[in-house]
């Protein structure tokens, strides 16, 4: 039985995070690519977590984890207004349509 | 009363008609009645002038009064030393004379001016003009030197073109004023290089300093020619204003002014300025100028009457007949005989302003027809005109018991003197014929408008006799027409007081450039020429040459006198015969001899001569300047813009395509790197995201932390 180590906890993260970012770059939904950013952010927490545990860090890495969970939730609260008024202004939340940035 | 207020009469009489002038022309507009203060004012001039005269005749017979003072100081000037151009005044017999002339003529106008001018538009201008006239004629008459006789001598010139072009709305008017202006300013050349000439070496204006260098032995450039030619060119100045030939032009096209100023200016006094020139230069003349001075007389005199003969116009005779005059003036001062050519301007002064005011009474109760082919009869309508315009006639005419009798008689018996002593003898015959033809053109003239039946009965019968104002001016000049004015003896001039007052200037010329006649005193005549002077005997005496000359008038004084009457009966009879006694018919007179009449009726054609030489020649210049104007130096003109254009072409080429071609390939550069780069800004997001993720990929593998 292979014993648990800091390594696991890191692929895993990693993992997240790729398939968060991969989320965040292909989805055309506004609201997936909202929820990549949270695989992203849960990436982070797993990694501060796991330095938390395995680092000599003490309870800081954990407590950065909470904040990033806050944080995640004040930003899903802001990206959703932002998503719905982008549904009010172009009648879609596809991304990839919206480029008025390029004019 | 001492010289220095003689002095100072002699300049307030000069200002006074200047002040009325001023006050008449600013406020004139305002103050209808403002005409008065220049009448009042010239009047007082004349009193003044009455009374200097009798001062300076009385105490100061034989006095000449100067007073000189510096106008510009020049300071040293290299190669003259010290230099100052002067100004002054100078008071003679014949300065007095004309004073009292020119205030006289100047006041009886101004009155008769009041109401001939009535109901004009530009009634007190016209006597502001009247006054800057009478201003500058008298600055000619005071003054010492010849720069301020210029000055003054243009002044008359302005103010007679004012005059002249009074009534400017005519055409004609302001044409003839126009070319009086002209003519004037030919002769003024000639007279201002005349004067340089003088100034040029003797460094001075003034006449008494001029005669003394003269006298001196001082000659211009050290030659009697250059003597000769200052003596001509100043007299050109006295051809223009007084109407010499060739320049005798304009004063016949001046009767378009208002008729009183036909008497004050083209009569009595700046046609007279002229011969006042003259006579002011007489001692610096020598024989070869006083000969060509006396032909140009001549020639005028003989030729303003023949034009006189056949003219119609009333003013017209009178021009023509004051030109003529005028030439027997000139003549009289080119033969010597001064003291008669004075005072045949004297007189003549008198007896033509007072025909021209006569004229003008007959033109104002005709309202303005001048056509004389119009009157007729009016003598029964018009009595004191009549009475009057017959002294004038008289006078010109040479009747005796006349005052023109007196001057002209003298005057042509010093012709014939002259003639004696250098045997120029067609200068008398001249003057006698042109005796004659005055006494026939001038009762023309009273015949055809006074006498005889009314020709046009529409005219007689709305005619009148004029005002007071008008007829009394007449009365004066045609008393001062009688010869108790000049002399107690009607037949000898030289005994009366008038004659006496004038003093012939003693030649200042070197002996030999003089007449023999004219030489000095000093030398004795010889034997030979005295025995010619004498006639018969007394070869004994030698006499002198001013004695030899008495003599020669002497001898002529009675035969002139008889000639003179004679033809001036017969003139006179010539007339009646052919205007009232109608035995020969002048129509007829006129078609035998047509080309001889034609040549009169147009005045020997010396306008269209003069059309043909000079403006036509003037206009040929003109035209041709303008063609070159068109052609050469249009065409440098526009070959040069042709050529500007050719090279802004170039430049213009060059802009479009090496400029703007350096600046559109820049701004093209600019616009395709815009364009290859712009397609990496989608605007997506995500693909932003994407270079983020590489472009952090990339820096982490360059940065190797691991």
């Amino acid at each position: 039985m292979i014993e648990v180590g800091l390594t696991h906890f890191l692929v895993v993260s990693s993992f997240l995070f790729a398939f968060g970012l991969y989320a965040i770059l292909t989805r055309k939904n506004a609201i997936l690519v909202l929820m990549g950013v949270e695989l992203v952010l849960n990436a982070a927490n797993i990694n501060f977590v796991a330095f938390s545990r395995y680092g000599n860090l003490g309870l800081n890495g954990q407590l950065m984890a909470l904040f990033v969970i806050v944080l995640a939730a004040a930003e899903a609260a802001i990206a959703l207004a932002i998503v719905l008024n982008i549904y009010k202004t172009f009648g879609h939340v596809n991304v990839d349509e919206i480029d008025n940035l390029k004019e | 009363m001492s010289e220095s207020n003689l002095i100072s009469l002699a300049v307030t009489i000069l200002f006074l008609p200047l002040i009325g002038f001023f006050i008449v022309l600013l406020f004139g507009k305002r103050f209808k009645q403002l005409y008065k203060f220049e009448v009042g004012i010239i009047t007082v001039a004349l009193l003044l002038s009455i009374f200097t005269g009798v001062v300076k005749l009385t105490n100061y017979f034989n006095n000449i009064i100067i007073t000189q003072f510096t106008w510009i100081d020049l300071g040293n000037v290299p190669s003259i030393g010290h230099l100052s151009i002067n100004l002054g005044i100078m008071i003679d017999n014949i300065t007095v004379i004309m004073l009292f002339v020119v205030t006289l003529i100047s006041t009886l106008v101004h009155y008769f001016s009041i109401a001939y001018m009535e109901g004009d538009a530009r009634f007190s201008r016209y006597f502001a003009y009247l006054g800057i006239f009478t201003f500058s004629m008298l600055g000619i008459v005071i003054a010492d030197n010849l720069l301020m006789i210029y000055i003054f001598w243009e002044l008359v010139g302005l103010s007679s073109y004012l005059l002249i072009g009074f009534w400017y709305e005519k055409k004609s008017a302001s044409d003839a004023s126009m070319k009086a202006f002209l003519a004037n300013r030919i002769g003024d050349i000639g007279m201002f290089i005349g004067i340089l000439i003088l100034f040029t070496n003797y460094h001075t204006f003034s006449f008494q300093d001029i005669f003394q260098n003269i006298a001196n032995g001082v000659v211009p450039f050290g030659s009697n020619g250059w003597l000769t030619a200052a003596g001509i060119l100043v007299f050109m100045g006295a051809v223009g204003k007084s109407a010499q030939v060739p320049l005798h032009i304009w004063l016949p096209d001046a009767m378009e002014g208002p008729t009183p100023v036909s008497a004050l200016i083209h009569a009595a006094t700046m046609v007279a300025a002229g011969v006042y020139l003259v006579a002011r230069i007489f001692a610096l003349l020598t024989a070869d100028a006083m000969l060509v001075i006396a032909v140009v007389g001549t020639v005028t005199s003989i030729f303003a009457a023949t034009i006189a003969l056949t003219q119609n116009d009333i003013k017209k005779v009178l021009a023509y007949s004051t030109v003529s005059q005028l030439g027997y003036m000139i003549m009289a001062l080119g033969v010597g005989a001064y003291k008669f050519a004075f005072f045949h301007l004297v007189t003549h002064a008198f007896f033509k302003g007072l025909m021209f005011l006569g004229s003008g009474s007959v033109i104002h109760s005709m309202h303005h027809e001048q056509d004389m082919r119009q009157m007729g009869g009016l003598k029964k309508k018009m009595p004191i005109t009549y009475i009057t315009f017959l002294i004038g006639t008289l006078a010109i005419s040479g009747v005796p018991l006349t005052s023109g009798f007196l001057s002209k008689d003298g005057l042509l018996a010093g012709t014939w003197a002259f003639a004696d002593l250098t045997g120029h003898y067609l200068i008398p015959i001249i003057g006698f014929t042109v005796a004659l033809m005055t006494a026939f053109y001038m009762f023309r003239l009273v015949l055809m408008t006074f006498h005889g039946e009314p020709r046009n009965q529409h005219k007689f019968d709305n005619a009148h006799e004029s005002p007071k104002l008008m007829t009394i001016p007449l009365i004066i000049l045609a008393a001062l027409s009688i010869f108790i004015f000049y002399t107690p003896n009607p037949v000898a001039p030289s005994e009366g007081w008038f004659f006496n007052w004038i003093k012939t200037p003693q030649s200042v010329v070197p002996e030999e450039a003089r007449f023999d006649f004219m030489k000095s005193d000093a030398h004795k005549v010889e034997g030979s020429l005295n025995k010619d002077v004498h006639g018969s005997g007394s070869e004994n005496a030698a006499i002198t040459y001013s004695e030899m000359y008495e003599h020669a008038m002497h001898k002529v004084h009675y035969p002139a006198m008889i000639i003179s009457v004679i033809f001036a009966v017969l003139g006179i009879l010539l007339a009646f015969l052919m205007y009232e006694w109608k035995k020969i018919d002048p129509d007829k007179l006129a078609e035998k001899l047509k080309p001889l009449y034609n040549l009169s009726y147009h005045k020997w054609y010396i306008d269209e001569i003069y059309s043909f030489l000079f403006v036509e020649r003037l206009l040929d210049l003109s035209r041709f300047i303008s063609w070159f104007d068109a052609t050469v130096v249009d065409g440098i003109v526009n070959y040069s813009a042709t050529l500007t254009r050719g090279i802004a072409n170039i430049t213009g080429w060059f802009d479009t395509y090496i400029v703007d071609g350096l600046v559109n390939f820049t701004a093209f550069i600019s616009g395709f790197v815009g364009l290859s780069l712009r397609k990496i800004q989608t605007g997506k997001v995500q693909t932003y995201i994407v270079y983020v993720v590489f472009s952090v990929i990339i820096i982490l593998l360059i940065l190797r932390p691991f």
